[in-house]
């Protein structure tokens, strides 16, 4: 509680700072983060109470009212390192040759080095700085990380005023030149060296883990510097326009990168999961069946006969079944690999999940997920074990739909749902588009995803049109967004 | 409305004075919850201490701790406030044959004697400070949701029958989720977020150093190292801060000193739930070269 009476009163905000916030909130919109008016206004009361110098603070006062959303983490923290960057004092870009009072000085550098024949004056060599580097991994010394990362910077990413490339080229060039790899060897090496116990591989691998934390910390040391330098030449609203990176949700399946494809696996378990409870939901929607006369009339007693409590049967909830059919040919191979990820999901969630897939061949792949514990085994088993191939390899939906229908037609059943996954490039095969609509009849629903953009749809060899009629549904499914609204929509 | 806290670190040092060590994140969004009377949402993965974070603010405000566990079914009658029918009925037919005009019956037993309070209308009627703890929001329907706004935001609770009750003071409040569906925008916009996540190594290890007795210094480093690597690797379930401290604790009656391999190998059913985790962890564990990062 508070004991103390001198407890810090609200400063008044300036307009100034005011319209600093207002700013930043504009640029946090242009990321797409969904900012609303009440947020606007609780970040600018919460500024109010905390000090303002104090960067981290400031930050989180600012993330926990305006950002709500963990996903969107990231895009935060590069909007706010863009617009805050040059702004304190120790934030500021020292010119060539004063960077002796703010920026961890050379001299510094040279202190943490000691034992070192240091060269005076400020230009380091590449040995000494590689030194340097080395002797900082070492002891996990911050601030003399942060030292080498702008020393780095500047010698090695050869930044130029004006040049138009963005910053993952000056990253490459600076990482290029310190060899990180090489300095986690002799790291390792010198730690071998030291303990004397090469046989205890657990010590020497967490060893290794800790050195590797610590490069990743330098590498983002040597981020935030070179973003820091862009910005001083750039200017604050162009580099948060070149910044700007698609959040999670709207990374599109068919064109993602590798990290971003990391990003949307870990997605995907609480979608499922989501979904999951979604029908689940649905089967337990209208928890009250019909009205248990018998035991009414029982708990009537003890009101003397007056039914108060009206006692209702349990309605019996049923398991939802689940067919998957996914594509998985070369023209949307990025999708089929999300796919596989979501069918292994979903598998998870469910009992009853069967799934297929296809090129122009059709095989049953269930068995293939089932008591794999390694997605990554799951996917690889699929790709070389299932018999997807029947002619050429290239994707047939008419015949492979004829296979289904023909050899697994008879297991659906009235509960079950169907879901296709595929961009229904036909390489002007036949369509065969009655099977979905016998699926259609048998089945509870047939919903088709579809990786391609609407727009695409029905042009060259796309044939969504032959089958949407008999589909409940089809959705155009890029993003996780997407993908989100379609289980939205199944609610 | 007198403040709880001086400033942030002094959050932070009251919170360590109770055990929970928490970083500058954590003690400024309490602190701004307390400044601008606005509840926090607390997500993160499990067993990360968003429930104890709750409970310690309890404890270091000396405040009364209200907590409603969410469920999928909650509704009203379980988390606001309940008419107590059983009495109204006993009123009713008391009455029978009585002198007293139906309305009078009427206004009688819909007074606060027949009110039954739950946790929410609970806290807003206390009259000594409170802490409210909404643990695992995420866990009731989206439509449930709804229910908590008025509260959230207001501080205030309508009842039909009564008016609207307002808050005698106002108090802190908690919601914790683990993420399992996103919640309504309606309700985000109300709170400050929260995100915690596993501690760094030098927390983790200054938690099992507090909450370990007799546990070395080194020994204590070595498991939140351990668990770092192996939070690295891509598990069903990754441990949680609470299992790190039952490990902890198995290894310090297991009277180990320093963890090797076989130590590992032998206990790691503690840290890891699943058998699969366990046999990946292991492969992945011993192999020096670890995984890419």
């Amino acid at each position: 509680m508070a004991d103390r009476t001198d407890v810090r009163l609200p400063i008044e905000v300036g307009e100034e700072l005011l319209d600093l916030i207002n700013g930043f909130i504009v640029a946090l919109r242009g990321a797409g983060l969904p900012v609303s008016l009440t947020e606007n206004i609780d970040a600018i009361e919460a500024i109010k109470h905390i000090p303002i110098e104090d960067r981290a603070t400031f930050k989180y006062a600012l993330a926990s009212t305006l950002v709500k959303h963990y996903g969107h983490w990231n895009a935060f923290e590069t909007v706010f390192e863009v617009y805050f960057s040059l702004r304190g004092p120790q934030y500021a870009i020292g010119e060539e040759s004063d960077h002796g009072n703010v920026d961890p000085s050379e001299d510094e550098l040279r202190r943490g080095a000691d034992g070192l024949s240091g060269s005076g004056g400020e230009n380091l060599t590449p040995q000494e700085l590689a030194e340097m580097l080395y002797l900082a991994l070492l002891r996990g010394d911050r601030s003399m990380m942060r030292g080498v990362a702008r020393h780095s910077v500047k010698r090695y990413a050869g930044m130029e005023p004006g040049r138009p490339v963005g910053g993952t080229y000056y990253l490459y060039r600076t990482l290029r030149n310190l060899d990180l790899d090489g300095v986690l060897e002799r790291l390792l090496d010198q730690e071998q060296d030291t303990s004397g116990d090469p046989s205890d591989d657990l010590a020497l691998r967490l060893q290794r883990d800790e050195y590797r934390s610590r490069i990743d910390h330098l590498q983002k040391e040597i981020e935030a510097e070179i973003r820091r330098r862009l910005v001083a030449d750039r200017g604050v609203e162009a580099m948060a326009r070149t910044l700007r990176k698609p959040l999670p949700e709207d990374v599109d399946f068919m064109h993602a990168s590798r990290e971003e494809m990391a990003g949307l696996r870990r997605a995907i378990s609480p979608l499922t999961r989501k979904l999951a409870a979604r029908l689940q939901r649905k089967r337990r929607h209208g928890r009250r069946g019909p009205l248990d006369f018998r035991r009414t009339v029982r708990a009537s007693l003890s009101y003397g006969g007056v039914p108060v409590e009206p006692k209702f049967r349990h309605p019996r909830p049923h398991k939802p079944e689940i067919m998957v059919i996914a594509d998985i040919s070369g023209s949307v191979a990025a999708f089929a690999r999300f796919t596989l990820h979501l069918v292994y999901a979903i598998s998870g969630q469910f009992s009853k999940v069967r799934s297929f897939v296809f090129i122009d061949g059709l095989d049953e792949v269930t068995p293939l997920f089932e008591g794999v514990e390694d997605i990554n085994e799951a996917v690889h088993r699929v790709n070389t074990e299932a018999d997807v191939v029947w002619v050429d390899g290239h994707s047939d939906y008419g015949h492979a739909f004829g296979v289904f229908w023909e050899q697994y037609g008879s297991d659906i059943g009235p509960r079950t749902s169907i879901m296709i996954l595929g961009d229904a490039r036909n390489n002007y095969h036949a369509p065969e588009s009655w099977t979905v609509k016998a699926m259609h009849d048998k089945a509870k629903a047939v919903y088709w995803l579809n990786p391609e953009p609407c727009s695409y749809w029905d042009t060259g060899d796309s044939i969504v049109g032959e089958y949407s009629p008999y589909c409940d549904g089809t959705f155009e499914v890029r993003n996780l967004r997407q993908l989100e609204s379609f289980v939205e929509h199944l609610a | 409305m007198s403040s709880r806290f001086f400033d942030v670190a002094s959050v932070q040092d009251e919170l360590r004075a109770v055990d929970y060590l928490c970083d500058e994140s954590i003690a400024g969004v309490v602190y701004l919850a307390d400044r601008l009377d606005k509840p926090v949402l607390i997500e993160g993965p499990a067993g990360t201490g968003k429930t104890q974070l709750g409970k310690s603010v309890a404890e270091i405000t000396g405040a009364r701790l209200i907590r409603l566990q969410c469920y999928e079914g909650l509704d009203e009658a379980k988390a606001l406030y309940e008419w107590n029918y059983k009495k109204q009925l006993l009123r009713i037919q008391a009455e029978q044959g009585g002198e007293h005009e139906w309305d009078d019956v009427s206004d009688d037993i819909f007074s606060d004697e027949f009110l039954l309070t739950r946790p929410l209308l609970e806290a807003i009627r206390a009259d000594e400070p409170v802490v409210l703890l909404i643990d695992e929001v995420d866990r009731v329907e989206v439509e449930t949701e709804a229910l908590l706004l008025e509260v959230l935001s207001d501080y205030q609770v309508s009842i039909p029958e009564l008016g609207t009750i307002e808050a005698k003071q106002v108090p802190l409040v908690f919601l914790t989720s683990n993420n399992t569906r996103e919640l309504s925008e309606a309700l985000k916009r109300r709170c400050l977020y929260l995100h915690v996540d596993y501690p760094d190594v030098e927390r983790e290890k200054r938690i099992v150093l507090t909450k370990v007795p007799d546990i070395t210094e080194n020994l204590a480093d070595q498991i939140a190292r351990v668990v770092r690597s192996i939070r690295r690797i891509e598990l069903k379930k990754a441990p949680s801060v609470s299992e790190t401290l039952d490990w902890a604790r198995t290894l310090v009656l297991l009277g180990v000193e320093r963890i090797d391999e076989q130590t590992a190998a032998e206990t790691l059913n503690i840290l890891l739930k699943y058998q699969s985790d366990i046999t990946k962890t292991l492969r992945d564990l011993g192999s020096a070269d670890g995984v890419s990062v």
